[in-house]
């Protein structure tokens, strides 16, 4: 069968190698646990702990703030420490209920659902909402709010994104090679809701193993399809992935559901799938802790709240001096300042590098090779609205398709003068949003 | 050593590519061409290839010294220039002429536009085409074993009769680094290759060129004439050295194409109906003045339709 793919891309250092063949471990936390209230696109969650309580591992600890929101639940048992600002990944101070761990994990009874066959579409959903589940993939856009589109009956695709493009990353690779069942059973769920849907598995083809697996894993469910992907980065964003599996194109100013299609990330369904299942609320999700300046790279099942500090020790500790620090991959990541940030539900890897590129590389003049323009997926031209960024021309910005820029950083990736395309017109979106919100 | 950590937007990798080893690229080949001039024309050749680096790199550092600049002749992009320029001369041309060209490309062309990627037509044509314009005689003076001679486009164009396979080998009279077109093959392979041009522009020019030839030269689709026309003059080198530079060609795909046959048009007219039997470099540099135009016409329809209409 052909591969999938997209226009645009490049093919970054991937090291994979180095976490791949390390099965996941799960890592119980023994400090204190953070849990920012904001971890998901929407309205803040809204404590329901205050200071000196006791909470159990499975225990609401806070509400969703409205419909756009989504609950978050305590990971392990201990007393609410208090609720206070705490730093988080994105370097911002955001309002944390901090637990005291008393390291006995003492976990809730969760109340198990009816089978999901025998569930209505309301009660998926509502199992799905109150268990917390967002997209874990990195944007953190509430799950049950996209699992509600105008016409559920217009959905032709749900495509479960099995990409994962971002070098380093192989949470989603030793999730689809250990526990594949979930994955495909969280999809079966999501297929439920959707009368006319049939389900796609998308994987790179860097990932035979993972392909083979599932598909031998759907052979009886014709409605479910595993397709092979180029290996190409940004293959796993959102409307490259829609395009490379169902030759529906998007702009930014329409959502998925638009097209017909539900995208989710694997860590999301497998989430769905406990939710549902088990009426488990989302508490931990897969880190890949990497890079060539961590001692033992891993993949671990870490509970959410848990501080990075933690799996660092965990890892071994660093291997010489680390000089830059990322959460998440290195070319869509967080670089930290401190190590002493929680781990969210959009957390996806801790990459520790000896070597940071980026201040190595003075940028220079522009040489007009137009690399960034055949890498850029959005088919926009980053030189010219970096250009424009500098020049603070809003007006042009957007009549150049500014805003339909992913933020992938594949155009300052290729960059030869090292210029900082990604950044300039990253800041120029944000600036452009915040404007029009003020209208 | 500090101990903080490095903080910086997304992304955080960078690819290997970088200005200098794009620049070393095309240094290495035009290798082959250099060679080759050198090894045909005698040691004249490699004395004037000398002299053109030279004085384009010390151009652009008295000209950042003088204005207080950071120097920029690192990236190595003079050394291009200055080398390209010198392919572009006859090995015959008096010591001081590419002393002339290297200040002029350099100085005029490229740095009081800006620098690297502002200049608005390539220095090493834009020097080429102000020496022949000021020193006609010395720029058209080719002398080839031991004599002067002739090239091949202007023995062509009074009606005689060329050799084509000395015309790709090279051993004809000629600028430097134009006459072996089997050189600057192997040149535009290594570019190819290396990823730093690809085939849109040379591609486009050469077969509208072609096309051009087979409908008003009035030889019909004569298959010695084409391959004489193609391998002489600065065509090939033009097509995959000059047309391909990345500061004086439109970055859109589409305009690139729309550029080589804009070129293909051009060199055609020139070199039929024109007083001179070349006209690379004069439809080299009025193409790059058009840049900014195609730019602006070929800007590609963004990924799902543009935002706002609907798709």
């Amino acid at each position: 069968m052909s591969k999938q793919t997209f226009h645009g891309g490049v093919h970054p250092y991937d090291g994979k190698k180095l976490t791949k063949d390390k099965k996941i471990r799960e890592y119980l936390p023994k400090g204190d646990l953070v849990y920012p209230l904001i971890q998901h696109i929407g309205a803040p969650a809204i404590p329901v702990v205050s200071k000196g309580d006791h909470v159990l591992t499975g225990q609401l600890i806070a509400r969703e703030g409205g419909f756009v929101s989504a609950p978050i639940y305590a990971t392990v048992s201990g007393t609410v420490k208090g609720i206070e600002p705490r730093r988080v990944t994105t370097g911002d101070m955001v309002d944390s209920i901090i637990i005291e761990n008393d390291g006995l994990f003492e976990e809730v009874e969760y109340e198990q659902p009816k089978p999901y066959k025998e569930l209505t579409r309301e009660e998926i959903l509502a199992l799905i909402q109150k268990a917390g589940v967002v997209g874990m993939g990195g944007a953190g856009f509430p799950t049950h709010v996209k699992l509600q589109p105008k016409h559920p009956e217009k959905i032709d695709y749900v495509i479960v994104n099995g990409a994962e493009c971002e070098p380093y990353l192989t949470s989603d690779y030793r999730r689809m090679i250990e526990e594949p069942e979930k994955v495909v059973g969280g999809l079966k769920i999501m297929l439920r809701l959707f009368e006319h849907a049939k389900g796609i598995i998308a994987i790179e083809d860097n990932k035979p193993d993972c392909i083979e697996k599932m598909k031998a894993l759907v052979k009886d469910n014709p409605e479910i399809m595993v397709k092979t992907l180029k290996t190409k980065y940004p293959q796993g964003a959102e409307r490259q992935l829609i395009y490379a599996t169902t030759r529906r194109q998007l702009n930014s100013t329409k959502l998925p559901a638009d097209v017909g299609c539900i995208v989710d990330n694997i860590d999301t369904v497998t989430a769905i799938y406990l939710a549902v299942t088990y009426g488990r609320p989302l508490m931990n999700r897969i880190v890949t802790i990497t890079g060539d300046a961590i001692r033992n790279p891993r993949n671990y099942k870490v509970r959410i709240g848990t501080s990075y500090q933690e799996l660092i020790d965990e890892a071994g500790g660093f291997l010489g001096k680390p000089e830059k620090i990322i959460s998440g991959g290195p070319m869509m990541g967080f670089a930290l300042f401190m190590t002493d940030v929680p781990t969210t539900k959009t957390a996806s890897a801790l990459l520790c590098l000896s070597k940071d590129d980026v201040s190595r590389f003075e940028p220079s003049a522009c040489i007009k090779c137009g690399r960034c323009l055949e890498a850029c997926p959005a088919r926009a031209m980053p030189n010219l609205l970096a250009d424009y960024a500098a020049q603070g021309r809003k007006e042009e910005f957007v009549a150049q398709s500014g805003m339909e820029c992913c933020e992938c950083g594949s155009c300052s990736f290729v960059c030869p003068a090292r210029r900082q395309l990604t950044q300039a017109i990253k800041t120029m979106r944000k600036q452009i949003l915040e404007d029009r919100k003020k209208k | 050593m500090s101990d903080l950590l490095k903080v910086s937007s997304n992304p955080h990798v960078r690819s290997r590519v970088s200005t200098t080893s794009i620049m070393l690229t095309v240094i290495l080949a035009l290798m082959p061409s250099a060679c080759f001039g050198i090894w045909h024309f005698g040691y004249r050749a490699a004395v004037i290839i000398l002299i053109s680096i030279a004085t384009c790199v010390a151009s652009e550092c008295l000209f950042e010294l003088i204005l207080r600049k950071p120097f920029t002749i690192r990236d190595c992009s003079a050394v291009v220039t200055g080398l390209l320029l010198a392919m572009n001369l006859p090995s015959t041309v008096p010591y001081w002429i590419p002393v002339i060209g290297g200040v002029f490309a350099i100085v005029i062309v490229k740095m009081l536009f800006g620098g690297i990627g502002q200049n608005f037509m390539n220095p090493a044509l834009g020097a080429r085409c102000f020496l022949l314009l000021s020193f006609a005689s010395l720029m058209t003076d080719f002398n080839y074993d031991g004599m002067t001679s002739a090239t091949p486009l202007a023995v062509i164009k009074s009606g005689g009769e060329v050799e084509v396979w000395d015309m790709i080998l090279g051993n004809t009279a000629g600028t430097i680094g134009e006459t072996s077109v089997i050189a600057i093959l192997i040149g535009a392979c290594i570019l190819l290759l290396a990823g730093i041009i690809d085939l849109r522009i040379p591609f486009s020019y050469l077969i509208s060129f072609v096309l051009f030839l087979c409908i008003f030269s009035g030889e019909g689709v004569n298959e010695t004439y084409i391959v004489a026309q193609l391998s002489g003059g600065g065509l090939m080198l033009g097509a995959f050295f000059m047309a391909t530079d990345y500061a004086t060609r439109p970055i859109t795909k589409k305009g690139q194409i729309v550029f080589g046959v804009f070129l293909g048009i051009m060199t055609g007219l020139f070199r039929l109906f024109g007083a001179s039997a070349e006209g690379v470099s004069y439809a080299i540099i009025i193409g790059n003045l058009l840049v900014p135009l195609i730019e602006k016409v070929t800007r590609p329809v963004p990924f799902g339709g543009k935002a706002g209409k609907k798709a």
